[in-house]
């Protein structure tokens, strides 16, 4: 009896602790060894980048006649030519006009929409959800010629506007599943008790819903920066000169110039810098809006 | 959650509705209209019906651009998918490494397209380039401008570098989502590494995953931009997608009509894998509940 009373508390302690040490081991071994896929894949992916940078910092001759992993003759000649150029820097703010008006317009409009869709059910709701759903997945490529006739017809080709209301064709129905995602991760009676407490709808969206939702309205808003921001094809087709964007300035330069490769690589690195700065503020919630706020 | 049926939430949708009604439904309906109508130039149409349609369906073009575009999209998720979920699963979960690598792998995905085609046409060059360099020096016979292969494994790299990034970020999503307690039940039960991904976080990353396989086939089913600036849809048609070869024949060629329908098709196809996206969305959140 005296050695089943040992044994049993023993093979008890067993059973506890010698998984947990095996655990213990594999972390340990994980930890060593696994750091090398994410740091190899990220080498991977920049070294392109380095690539252009390394170029950027170079003169055009030295490009293409030195093959150097770094630049011999550093210079910041290409990036001043873009600085101090109208033509390259206004492709800058025309970009960033229309990307930001683009943002203001997709979220806003959302922002209700995504609310109804939440909280309510109502006649069709399913199907313009859904409606919703294949405008973010029309190929771009379908409304070239359209769009372009469409906003000859009311005079706005070559305007900021055109081109940020276009951008609304995909932007909108992801600000409003990003944006519903959220909402209905925020429990029903938070609305229910500010209607008691005597709140307007309009008082208690502004003052009380929004702050609760507040990091999806920035991944939202984050969302449609970064698809304006990216879109090319749409943009340069809507714009010719006053509204031109600078991805845009950028190919056109480069086939008139006889392929100026600083400047080009300068120019390239410059459109890298915003999407940068931006991803910062909203890195914990990058994931969560890739997967349209539905993990 | 139980929703409220009110028919005056429809006025909250109606600022939507309207401007992507402007943006989609008009643009469509020209489309439309083209589809059906044949033209001399002068702004002259007439009613061709529906022979656009017929001959875009049996024409050869058509049909290798639809052929290349499938084959595009499967390579690139038979490399895309695991390598994501291998790159999800040996990321750090805490600590300093955290935002370090969540912003050095969405840095690709903000850049903008025709950026992303520049630096690799740039990188891939064999004169100037890091990679084109590289290849040749090891021997290898390697010129995306002149050979088919060659041409492909570039547009397939690039995709590779540009998207895999979003296939980590919802992967890591759907890992960090797993609660604690389940990896430690999987220790007390001696579970080894295999049967912990196997059983506890592949089930776990299946919304997310779905997630990611839909996005992703369709991103490259209508890819432009980057193939565009890198190829120009060469050598020859080899890497000429279905958005390029529309954009060709509607803005290059001005053949509206065929144009027309071919987008029509096109976009019937987009709106068909839609619906299965939308349904096996919805299911699964409806499992959730």
């Amino acid at each position: 009896m005296t050695t089943d009373a040992s044994t049993l508390p023993r093979t008890g302690a067993e059973t506890k602790t010698r998984p947990v040490t095996i655990g213990a081991v594999r972390s340990s071994q994980r930890s060593r060894y696994t750091w090398l896929v994410p740091t190899l894949y990220i080498i991977f992916l920049l070294l392109p980048i380095y690539w252009l940078v390394n170029m950027s910092f170079k003169t055009t001759q030295e490009i293409l006649s030195v093959f150097s992993l770094w630049p011999q003759n550093f210079t910041v000649q290409n990036y001043v030519v873009i600085l101090t150029d109208p033509s390259w820097y206004n492709g800058y703010i025309n970009s960033m006009t229309y990307v930001a008006l683009n943002t203001v317009i997709s979220v806003s409009v959302a922002l209700p929409a995504a609310y109804a869709f939440s909280r309510y059910r109502f006649l069709g709701d399913k199907h313009l959800f859904f409606w919703l759903l294949t405008n973010r997945m029309a190929p771009p490529a379908v409304f070239v010629l359209p769009f372009f006739q469409l906003y000859s017809g009311f005079g706005l080709i070559d305007t900021h506007i055109a081109v940020a209301i276009a951008h609304c064709l995909f932007n909108v129905p992801l600000a409003v599943w990003i944006l519903e995602g959220f909402m209905s991760g925020v429990p029903k009676e938070i609305d229910e008790t500010a209607y008691i407490d005597g709140y307007s709808f309009p008082k208690f969206f502004v003052k009380i819903f929004m702050p609760l939702i507040a990091s999806g309205i920035g991944v939202a808003a984050f969302f449609c920066f970064m698809f304006s921001w990216v879109e090319l094809l749409i943009a340069r087709t809507l714009t010719t000169t006053d509204a031109k964007p600078i991805a845009a300035t950028m190919t056109r330069t480069v086939s008139a110039s006889g392929l100026d490769w600083g400047v080009l690589a300068a120019a390239g690195v410059l459109t890298i810098i915003p999407g940068a700065l931006v991803i910062w503020f909203v890195r914990n919630y990058i994931a969560k809006g890739f997967a349209l706020g539905r993990v | 959650m139980d929703k409220t049926w009110n028919n005056k939430a429809w006025f909250m949708v109606l600022p939507v509705l309207v401007l992507v009604a402007f943006s989609a439904v008009i643009p469509l309906m020209t489309v439309v209209n083209y589809s059906v109508q044949d033209t001399f130039g002068n702004n002259e149409f007439f009613w061709a019906g529906t022979e656009w349609f017929k001959e875009t369906l049996t024409s050869d073009r058509f049909h290798q651009a639809l052929w290349r575009n499938l084959m595009f999209s499967a390579i690139i998720l038979a490399i895309e998918i695991p390598l994501g979920i291998a790159i999800a699963l040996t990321m750090p979960k805490k600590g300093i490494g955290v935002p370090v690598c969540l912003v050095l792998m969405a840095l690709p995905l903000l850049i903008p397209w025709n950026v992303v085609g520049t630096i690799w046409q740039v990188f891939g060059r064999v004169d100037i380039g890091l990679l084109g360099r590289s290849v040749t020096a090891l021997g290898i016979d390697y010129n995306y401008t002149q050979d088919p292969i060659d041409a492909w494994v570039t547009v397939i790299l690039m995709d590779v570098w540009h998207w895999t990034s979003l296939v980590v970020l919802l992967c890591y999503a759907g890992l960090v989502s797993i609660p604690d307690a389940y990896y430690q039940a999987a220790r007390i039960d001696g579970a080894s590494k295999w049967s912990v991904f196997r059983h506890i976080q592949l089930p776990k990353m299946q919304r997310v995953l779905l997630i990611a396989v839909l996005l992703r086939f369709m991103d490259s089913f209508m890819i432009y931009t980057e193939p565009f600036v890198v190829t120009g849809g060469g050598p020859g048609n080899s890497t000429t997608f279905l958005s390029i070869d529309l954009v060709k024949m509607a803005v290059g060629q001005f053949d509206l009509g065929p144009a027309a329908a071919m987008s029509i098709i096109y976009f019937l196809i987009i709106l068909l894998l839609s619906w299965v996206f939308y349904t096996v969305m919805t299911q699964a959140g409806e499992e959730r509940r």
